[in-house]
């Protein structure tokens, strides 16, 4: 077993900021949208703007940094190990089994979470972001103001920006669970805080697989 | 390294850019410091003091001698009054449907008495001439007849006698009355319109007797320890021509007052607040709350009346709020006290039904005063509304609403209120207004919306947002067009979502268990 720095400074950053934005907005958000009372509802909206003009700039600067790094390519889904991946986590996690694929600095994501993590980012987030951006700037029809959108019925909007919002809220409770799913319960958490974790040397590796043999 | 510098370029922009983006544009001074300071200032001099005037040193022996007086230095003004609404009764108008037409008391038919022709001699005490004859489309009246004193009286001793035609009441002292007159006060105004549909509150609902003198809880604006302000304050006046539009007579976007005249466009320190007066009228939250102090009628019933006691005379009953449960002169009313205002579409437009016009065979329930708009109609505003249902006096052989003759000075002049006779009160009003009249009388179910302007409550009280966005009693479920967060939901979204929530936890919880129990076995 080796130390190494599996998630540098800016991703570190970046996870932990867009992790509060998140459930902050959903927070808000769900207040907004009705059924219960917690920042009091003006308060609510005006947060949930000023929380998503954030998501938003937070966002535009971390597409910038994977692409200056080539770090995107890391969410390429690849469809090898895929049905392994999830064998995994249906019987082999139970039996202490070993994972199917090998977190390294290069690929430090398994077929299933580059699968997840690229749906999250081409589908839940773009729908969040594009409908949150249109509530944004929705005008009602008002001879005084400009209605850059022209749109006069804000209901579809609302309605899509819900069902982003349920979806992404589905997201990270499964994503919270699957924290616990790594070497150790913690390991996961502990890299994510410090950037280092502890990964299985090749031949270490082969070690362990011909003991358990 | 560079990635720690790298984070903390990133970092510095985000806060920034939050910060510049929190930071509220220039806050327009809300100008009610300003407003507060103006209206806080002596407001009681007054340019001249007629009691100084030689030629009003004397006694009158009518109302007309003093009008000839005022005219003889305010020579020209009384073509103003000639041609002004509260002398006509009517005024040219654009409505739809109708193009150019006259509208006002002269031929609308309202929701309380019904209408002016036939009964003058009792309506008349509102309005500004004495006589009948002068009443109506009276351009070329005589002007001897307009009654100047009954709004420029400053010694609150004028007032107009019952049932006498417009004339002043046999107790009023001319002498003092001329001496007083100087520009309107909130009684001279508040004692035609505190009272119109024969009693106080009975149809603004936001305009009556305790404005004379309120607290800043009823009305901010008039209240002894609020604004102090004068009706005039606001329906400011020039050349005879008051600001101001009442939607049961009138039917433009014109000429009206609006709160933003004095409290400009953006008066909220937040912007989300500012946004909503594009669509919300400012009335509608801050008067979450209208007859504050005296009940307001509601519904007004006049086919049941006509009853009379053991003696076959008239007679009423009251409620314990003191409100009048039945008249055998006008029938049973319905009262509401700090009653939550309805919520219209408006933009400043409305249709009447007029006097003599026929009655669809469709038609269930009259609007006697269609108020126009709708959430996509730019011009459209949520305001807040008194809705007054009645049942009025029709005449099924002619399709029309039946003016009745209400009031005369003795029995057996036809008024119903002498007489309560529907056959003959209809004939004789009728023939009053130059229409036909089959000789069957029914009834028909009428509504009239009346806007809710006054009796603005102290900001503490205003509306707050749950109180329309929600879903349970959101104070705008009858307006139905548009989508609204909190109070709209598209259910299945909701359902599917908290049930997928819920099966990702359980299914979580299981995964989680199965592993708890295998890692124990395992050891
Ligand atoms: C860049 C991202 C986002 C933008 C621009 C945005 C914008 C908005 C806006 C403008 C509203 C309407 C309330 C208002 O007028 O302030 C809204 C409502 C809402 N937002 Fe967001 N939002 C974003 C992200 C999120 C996220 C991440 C969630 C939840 C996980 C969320 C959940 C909600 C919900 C549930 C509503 C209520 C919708 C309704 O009932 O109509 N939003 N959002």
């Amino acid at each position: 077993m080796k130390e190494v720095l599996i998630y540098k400074g800016y991703e570190r950053f970046w996870h932990w900021t867009q992790a509060v934005l998140i459930i902050f907005l959903a927070v808000t958000g769900f207040e907004v949208h009705g059924g219960y009372s917690f920042f009091g509802y003006e308060n609510a909206v005006v947060y949930h703007r000023y929380a998503a003009i954030g998501l938003v700039v937070l966002i535009f600067f971390t597409a910038f940094w994977h692409f200056i790094t080539g770090e995107w390519k890391q969410y390429k889904p690849t469809p090898q190990f895929v049905k392994e991946q999830i064998e995994y986590y249906l019987l082999g996690i139970f039996k202490n089994a070993p994972h199917p694929t090998k977190k390294t600095v290069l690929s430090k994501l398994n077929p299933l979470q580059k699968l997840a993590y690229f749906g999250l980012m081409v589908v839940i987030i773009p729908l969040l972001v594009i409908t949150g951006i249109i509530y944004l700037f929705y005008r009602m029809p008002s001879a005084t103001n400009m209605n850059p959108l022209n749109l006069t019925n804000l209901e579809p909007i609302a309605i899509l920006h819900t069902i982003g919002a349920y979806l992404l809220v589905m997201f990270v409770i499964v994503h919270l669970y699957l924290i616990t799913t790594g070497h150790t319960i913690l390991s996961n958490l502990k890299a994510m805080i410090t950037g280092y974790e502890e990964i299985e040397e090749d031949d270490d590796h082969h070690k362990k697989e011909e003991k358990k043999v | 390294m560079r990635n720690s510098f790298l984070t903390v370029v990133i970092f510095a922009v985000l806060v920034s850019a939050t910060y510049f983006y929190l930071k509220s544009p220039e806050i327009v001074q809300t100008k009610l410091e300003v407003l507060k300071e103006n209206y806080s200032k002596p407001r009681d001099k007054k340019p001249v003091d007629h009691s100084k005037f030689e030629v009003l040193q004397k006694q009158f022996n009518s109302p007309q001698e003093v009008v000839k007086t005022c005219m003889s230095c305010h020579n020209e003004v009384h073509k103003e009054l000639l041609d002004s609404p509260h002398f006509r009764w009517q005024r040219p108008v654009y409505e739809n449907g109708r193009g150019v037409t006259y509208l006002g008391k002269a031929n609308a038919i309202n929701n309380f008495c019904i209408g002016v022709q036939g009964s003058e001699v009792s309506c008349n005490k509102c309005h500004a001439s004495f006589g009948e004859e002068e009443a109506m489309l009276a351009i070329d009246a005589n002007a001897e007849n307009i009654d100047c004193l009954v709004c420029h009286d400053n010694s609150a001793t004028y007032l107009k006698g019952n049932n006498m035609n417009g004339f002043p009441d046999k107790s009023v002292d001319l002498a003092v009355v001329a001496k007083s007159v100087g520009t309107p006060t909130r009684d001279n105004c508040g004692v035609c319109h505190f009272f119109g549909g024969g009693g106080n509150n009975v149809k603004h609902g936001d305009l009556e007797k305790a404005q004379f003198h309120t607290t800043n809880e009823i009305d901010v604006h008039m209240a002894d320890n609020g604004g102090n302000l004068i009706c005039i304050d606001c329906h400011t006046t020039e050349n005879h021509n008051i600001k101001g539009r009442l939607f049961t007579v009138e039917s433009s976007n014109t000429n009206r007052v609006s709160c933003t005249d004095c409290h400009t466009e953006l008066p909220h320190e937040s912007t989300v607040l500012n946004e909503h007066t594009v669509k919300v009228a400012c009335q509608t939250c801050h008067i979450p709350t209208y007859a504050k102090v005296n009940s307001v009628n509601t519904n007004w019933d006049w086919s049941k009346a006509g009853k009379l006691d053991a003696n076959g005379k008239p007679f009423e009953t009251e409620d314990s709020l003191g409100d009048h449960v039945y008249k055998s002169i006008k029938g049973t009313f319905e009262y509401a006290r700090n009653k939550k205002p309805d919520y219209i579409w408006f933009n400043g437009t409305a249709e009447h039904y007029l006097l003599g016009d026929k009655i669809s065979e469709k038609e269930t329930l009259l609007v006697l005063n269609k108020m126009n708009g709708n959430y996509n109609d730019e011009f459209s505003q949520i305001i807040p509304v008194n809705i007054h249902y009645a049942k009025q006096p029709f005449d099924p052989g002619t399709r029309m609403l039946i003016q009745p003759k209400l009031a005369a000075l003795a029995k057996g002049e036809g008024a119903y209120w002498q007489d309560f006779d529907w056959l003959k009160a209809a004939e004789k009003g009728m023939e009053a207004s130059g229409l036909p009249f089959s000789g069957k009388v029914d009834w028909f179910n009428t509504v009239s919306y009346w806007p809710i302007n006054h009796m603005v409550s102290p900001k503490e009280n205003s509306l707050q947002c749950v109180d329309c966005h929600n879903s349970e009693n959101s104070r705008l479920a009858g307006l139905n067009d548009f989508y609204m967060p909190a109070r709209d939901k598209y259910e299945l979204v909701d359902t599917l979502g908290n049930l997928m929530i819920l099966l990702t936890i359980a299914g979580l919880f299981a995964h989680g268990s199965l592993r708890y129990y295998f890692a124990k076995k395992q050891k």
